[in-house]
């Protein structure tokens, strides 16, 4: 909380000129039926997206020459507030005079920016960021009209950040490049979060199926774990904590040994593990399934400890059989 | 032209209140002092009080306690019944309404918190709430019921008087949050049968920053503030003289204006009504006969309230949305939804809520800009396309 939290702000206040301008005046309102397109050799496209229940919805026109796959014109429709009117309308803008693949590259974000009087200060407040997601969205609808694909097939359905488009996967690849451990370190390579907040943690106002605190953290968690994993498994056996010597001689006993049992029906489980200082390390097996009744147990007990020695490289390893 | 149509939000003072108010501003004496600038001051406070009691048809013995607003004393009988849970009271049940203010509906939510319980009663589609259904959520633990006079939004009015007999029936105290009612309805607590009652001065033309909380003599209070003596120990706080003194006016001047918001207003709004409903796919909601005299609530098809509140505004109209654009809130207007309208219409309504200082001439304005401007902005809407085609 500070003193400007405690005078409620009045959105329409943090509109740009060019919002203001845009939602009275749209330049690019209207419609192309399929004889405008014949006159002008175009496909016609016709996209919606959006709904009406949830206050916002936009039907993009778009006339493509087959040709080049460029967009020769473009029209909006628009229902919802003056925001997303005025974010069609620049989003309609945008494409003309792109290429199908060019204008998928348009994100709400560049509509956004376009509406900016000044570069540093945002076109309108963010929670009105949810308005101008539909430009994105839309474009994508028409483009996968125009391909004839699934528009699922263009989307990544990971979008964590539906203001700054940002994908749970890029979130991932930042925080482990750049072993970020808070939103705010995040923020300083992505744009994720920055407007309406609803992706930073619950209690925004739209509630979303994941939060960046929680990627943060799993990723961390993850990275933590791998790490732990990787100095257990890259240290030598003789040097390991006995917690990490368990760990590995019963990834060994799953990844190697366990298949070679299997196949004539038994499997084997560690018991304990007990070592004495600069002694052996006595691993305690119990068998199951058909090796319980083998007789050649004392074999497969020889081929087990053999195994762990090489795979550990160690020779202290004592396969004791229960 | 600017026409200012959100009276039910807050309305202008009114120019003797206004006086009234300036008058009294040199007034500064302490009420509590005991010298001769106290005297004064307690006087003042005399006065306004014997405007105020009969006002609301209050008896000298039930209290009637300034407060800031109606808030503040709508929080004030919620949390005196959380106090008494807090100590060990049984009753933890609050029966109200899902068409209360936030006033209600947000310490409502606080003393869930605390392990109280909450009923809240559904509308039909006049905006009201079945007294069948009020009885038979009554439960032995009911501490309160707690039902607005009328929304702000949808003007739908409560059946006050029969709640007060259901609540009488089975000795549960009955709170009514009374915000809508001063200036728009006869007030007569006795008659509503309500143990508690909280108004503000700015919805009848007062001043802002005053309001009143009714508390009928033996009902539970305890009070929200404490402090020094003021207000018999009910209310801690400075007394804002000047602020009662023109509250009483406004009170006195709202209730001599009744027949004239029982008629003229009502007749501009009823004027305002029709041309809306003369525009193709538009509606208004709440039978007349259960509706504020000063208040319409309409959808327009195809048109989001906020890009319609936009328009009026370049107009110089003022009105009020209760969806969402206007504010955080990604839902259409809870009120139309209530009152049984699909969600997308839900997004499309508008609140034009008049004054008895409203005039013909700026009803005469908003009703020739508003076909311009619905048509303007259907002509933007891909929803009215769609109606259209289909």
């Amino acid at each position: 909380m500070a003193r400007e939290d405690l005078i409620t702000g009045n959105i329409w206040e943090e509109y740009s000129s060019k919002v203001i301008d845009r939602m009275s005046n749209p330049r690019f309102l209207g419609e192309f039926s399929e004889e405008d397109a014949k006159k002008r050799n175009a496909k016609l496209v016709v996209a919606d997206f959006g709904s009406e229940a949830c206050g916002d919805a936009v039907r993009l026109y778009w006339l493509v020459d087959s040709k080049t796959d460029k967009i020769l014109d473009a029209r909006f429709k628009s229902f919802g507030c003056g925001t997303a009117i005025a974010s069609s309308d620049v989003m309609a803008e945008l494409t003309i005079g792109k290429t199908i693949d060019e204008a998928m590259k348009i994100t709400n974000l560049d509509v956004e920016k376009a509406l900016r009087d000044d570069p540093n200060k945002p076109a309108f407040p963010p929670q009105k960021m949810h308005c101008s997601v539909m430009a994105y969205d839309v474009i994508i609808e028409a483009a996968s009209k125009y391909k004839g694909v699934d528009p699922k097939k263009i989307k990544n359905s990971e979008i964590v950040c539906e203001c700054a488009r940002v994908t749970k996967g890029e979130i991932e690849e930042i925080v482990r490049k750049y072993k970020v451990k808070t939103v705010e370190e995040l923020q300083k390579y992505t744009d994720a979060g920055k407007y309406c907040k609803s992706c930073v943690k619950p209690g925004g106002h739209e509630e979303r199926s994941v939060y960046l605190v929680d990627i943060i953290k799993e990723v961390n968690d993850k990275m933590k774990e791998e790490e732990l994993i990787k100095k257990a498994e890259t240290s030598n056996f003789d040097e390991m904590t006995l917690l990490n010597k368990i760990k590995n001689i019963e990834r060994v006993l799953r990844e190697d040994i366990s298949s070679i049992l299997a196949m004539d029906g038994g499997s084997v489980e560690l018991v304990d593990v007990r070592e004495k200082e600069n002694e052996e390390v006595k691993v305690l097996i119990k068998y199951l399934g058909t090796c319980s009744v083998c007789n050649a147990a004392a074999l497969t007990m020889h081929m087990i400890e053999q195994t762990l020695n090489e795979k550990l490289e160690t020779d202290k390893i004592k396969v004791v059989q229960i | 032209m600017e026409v200012y149509l959100d009276n039910n939000s807050t309305t202008p003072m009114n120019e003797e209140v206004r006086e009234v108010y300036h008058e009294h501003e040199k007034f500064y004496g302490n009420v509590n002092s005991i010298y001769q600038k106290g005297i004064e001051t307690r006087k003042l406070l005399s006065k306004a009080y014997d405007v105020i009691y009969p006002a609301i048809g209050a008896r000298d013995e039930d209290d009637i306690i300034i407060t800031s607003s109606t808030t503040e004393g709508n929080n004030a009988v919620i949390k005196t019944f959380l106090y008494n849970f807090l100590q060990g009271s049984e009753k933890k049940h609050i029966i109200t309404t899902v068409a209360e203010h936030s006033s209600i509906k947000a310490p409502c939510a606080f003393v869930k918190k605390f392990g109280m319980e909450v009923t809240y009663l559904y509308t039909d589609e006049n905006g009201r709430i079945d007294l069948q259904e009020l009885e038979d959520s009554i439960r032995n633990d009911t501490a309160l019921i707690s039902v607005l006079f009328a929304s702000n939004e949808s003007g739908a009015i409560q059946p006050i008087k029969e709640i007060g007999e259901i609540s009488k029936k089975y000795e549960i105290p009955f709170h009514c949050d009374g915000a809508q009612a001063i200036s728009k309805a006869k007030v007569d607590v006795k008659e509503l049968g309500v143990d508690y009652f909280t108004f503000s001065a700015h919805k009848f033309h007062g001043p802002k920053g005053i309001g009143g909380l009714y508390v009928r003599n033996g009902s539970p209070f305890i009070p929200l503030i404490h402090g020094g003596n003021q207000m018999g120990g009910k209310r801690g706080g400075s007394i804002n003289t000047a602020g009662i003194v023109a509250m009483a006016k406004a009170m006195e001047l709202a209730n001599k204006n009744l027949n004239k918001m029982y008629f003229e207003v009502a007749k501009l709004r009823d004027k305002l009504e029709d041309a809306i409903l003369k525009i193709p796919d538009t509606k208004s909601y709440v039978d007349k006969k259960f509706r504020l005299p000063n208040t319409v609530i309409a959808s327009f098809r195809g048109i989001e309230g906020e890009a319609m509140l936009w328009e009026l505004n370049q107009s110089g109209i003022y009105a009020a949305t209760g969806s969402s654009c206007s504010s955080e809130r990604l839902q259409g207007s809870e009120v139309l939804e209530a009152l049984g309208e699909d969600p997308e219409i839900a997004h499309t309504g508008i609140i034009f809520s008049l004054s008895r200082f409203t005039k013909e001439d700026e009803i005469d304005y908003v009703i020739d800009k508003l076909p311009k401007i619905v048509d303007k902005l259907r002509n933007i809407s891909m929803t009215y396309a769609k109606v259209k085609s289909s």
